[in-house]
């Protein structure tokens, strides 16, 4: 190796053969994928196809059996030490939230900034109310998580993690759990930051967001990549019968 | 609880009128009277003192025996469930005469009385501490852990700022039958000579031989004792409620 590649090229997140078993069950099955810098990348599948296992392997959540992935430089590998290391560089969103009930709004966003990336109170406050300007909400901050409706309590969940200044954000199913009314604010308030650059990996179903924000739409099923292309071929021209198959469910129902 | 508390004062007003009752030994209008009864509630600060030094302790030892209960390697989790079974399994005045004569033939240290009995109610206490840690951090959803580890927190801050204060909050009626059992079974230390409410009370009646009289008041000091913490933890978790909503 005697050429040195130039560090825009390089993959962001490198993930080679990687495998994660929950006991006897295989959720993921030797997964190799590449996200570029800037990218925006979707992830589809049916239920208990091992796309949050995915996502979660990335920020050190759950600990893969075989393989490695690469976080930024950082590598992942089975029984490695790497989760800490990662997890300040990746901001993740979970499908149900998961905001600190006993803290309010600005507290939940400032716990991570003034504890584990040593910012001053003042520091991470300025901070946190300019994300919460960013996803409109800047008058809830001295509210707690439990007075908010569910859109804006998964917008304040997209400030928190924006706050730790991350170059990675990842979302798992981020609108799955929110009342049909409140989808668009949330998908609104993260198209505007995939145009900020943001590297992004989606786990959702919303196929109007992927057509309008991806880079590429990844198929899993069974633990497996069966499908990955651009969006206009993934949703036109997409080569396997089961990617067809869970398309064309999700267009009739 | 305010009514029962009446109800007794009128029963007491009431019996004082039958004869058999003597409460001369503890009427403040009379000197004697006034100094048995002062007598009998200078038990009172070391009945708290004992109670409240007993209680911290072993919410603190009870915290440090759930948190390896909880953990992903069998063997703290055996130490912790040992620890749980061997102390729960001696009876507390067991306990209290094996600390207070057998602990400094072991150790050579002397210990004062209210050392022995802050030692071991607060060991027999971290038993069932213990247990209701463990069950108020387990109650907390995994999302809570998975949110404070991704915004970068490590596990110690995970505990502190994100899982114990929902837990405490959770497990604070718990915690005040706890202290409510603490207050009365700090009267067993009472057997090897600590000066609490229970202490005064026996050695009152040994110098009035009015058991009846003096015995009452005793129940009385309990009764008031523990409606105040009862209602002092109900106020607690009110405001905490409150806080959030
Ligand atoms: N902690 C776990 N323990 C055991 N099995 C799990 C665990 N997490 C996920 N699984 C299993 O792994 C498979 C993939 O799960 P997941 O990644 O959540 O799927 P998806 O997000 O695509 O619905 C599922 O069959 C699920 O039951
Ligand atoms: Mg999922």
């Amino acid at each position: 190796m005697s050429a040195e590649m130039p560090e825009d090229s390089a993959p962001l997140i490198e993930f080679d053969a990687v495998s994660k078993d929950f006991g006897k069950f295989r959720a993921l099955n030797g997964i190799d994928l590449e996200v570029g810098r800037g990218e925006r990348l979707v992830i589809c599948g049916p239920s208990g196809s091992g796309k949050s296992t995915l996502i979660r392997c990335i920020n050190g959540l759950e600990q893969i059996d075989s393989g490695r992935i690469v976080v930024d430089g950082v590598a992942l590998e089975p029984g490695g030490r790497g989760a800490r290391q990662v997890r300040g560089k990746v901001g993740m969103v979970f499908q149900q939230f998961n905001l600190f009930p006993h803290l309010t709004v600005l507290e939940n966003l400032t716990l991570g900034p003034v504890r584990a990336r040593g910012l001053s109170r003042a520091d991470a406050e300025a901070t946190a109310r300019r994300y919460l300007a960013r996803v409109r909400i800047p008058e809830q901050a001295e509210k707690y998580p439990r007075q908010l409706s569910g859109g804006q309590q998964q917008r304040v969940a997209i400030a928190r993690s924006l706050c730790m200044e991350p170059g990675i954000m990842l979302f798992d199913e981020p609108t799955s759990a929110l009342d049909p009314e409140m989808i668009n604010e949330v998908l609104d308030v993260m198209t505007e930051l995939a145009e900020t650059g943001m590297t992004m990996i989606v786990v959702t179903h919303e196929m109007g967001f992927a057509r309008r924000v991806a880079d590429r739409v990844v198929f899993m099923d069974a633990g497996e990549i069966v499908e990955m292309a651009p969006p206009d071929r993934f949703f036109t021209a997409p080569e396997s019968q089961r990617c067809r198959d869970f398309l064309q469910k999700l267009l009739h129902h | 609880m305010i009514r029962i508390a009446l109800f007794l004062g009128l029963l007491l007003a009431l019996s004082g009128c039958s004869g058999n009752w003597g409460w001369y030994v503890v009427d403040p209008r009379t000197t004697s009277g006034w100094n048995n009864l002062r007598f009998l509630l200078s038990g009172l600060e070391y009945t708290v003192y004992l109670s409240a030094v007993a209680i911290t302790i072993s919410m603190t030892v009870g915290l440090l025996v759930a948190l390896p209960a909880l953990s992903p390697f069998p063997w703290l989790r055996r130490a912790s469930r040992v620890y749980v079974e061997l102390v729960r399994s001696v009876p507390l005045l067991v306990l209290i005469l094996w600390v207070y004569y057998g602990l400094p033939q072991l150790t050579g240290l002397t210990l004062s009385v209210f050392w022995a009995g802050v030692i071991a109610l607060a060991l027999s206490d971290s038993a069932f501490q213990a247990e209701i840690f463990r069950g108020g951090i387990q109650s907390i959803a995994r999302g809570q852990y998975e949110a404070a580890y991704s915004v970068s927190l490590g596990y110690r801050d995970t505990m502190r700022y994100v899982i114990l204060p929902q837990a405490l909050r959770r497990i604070l009626p718990a915690l005040g039958n706890q202290l409510i059992y603490m207050l009365k079974m700090s009267s067993l230390v009472s057997v090897i000579g600590m000066q609490e409410l229970t202490r005064k009370a026996n050695e009152l009646v040994v110098v009035e031989y009015r058991p009846l009289e003096i015995y009452t008041i005793l129940v009385l000091e309990y009764l008031v004792l523990i409606l105040i913490v009862s209602s002092g933890v109900r106020w607690l978790e009110r405001r905490l409620q409150a806080d959030e909503s």
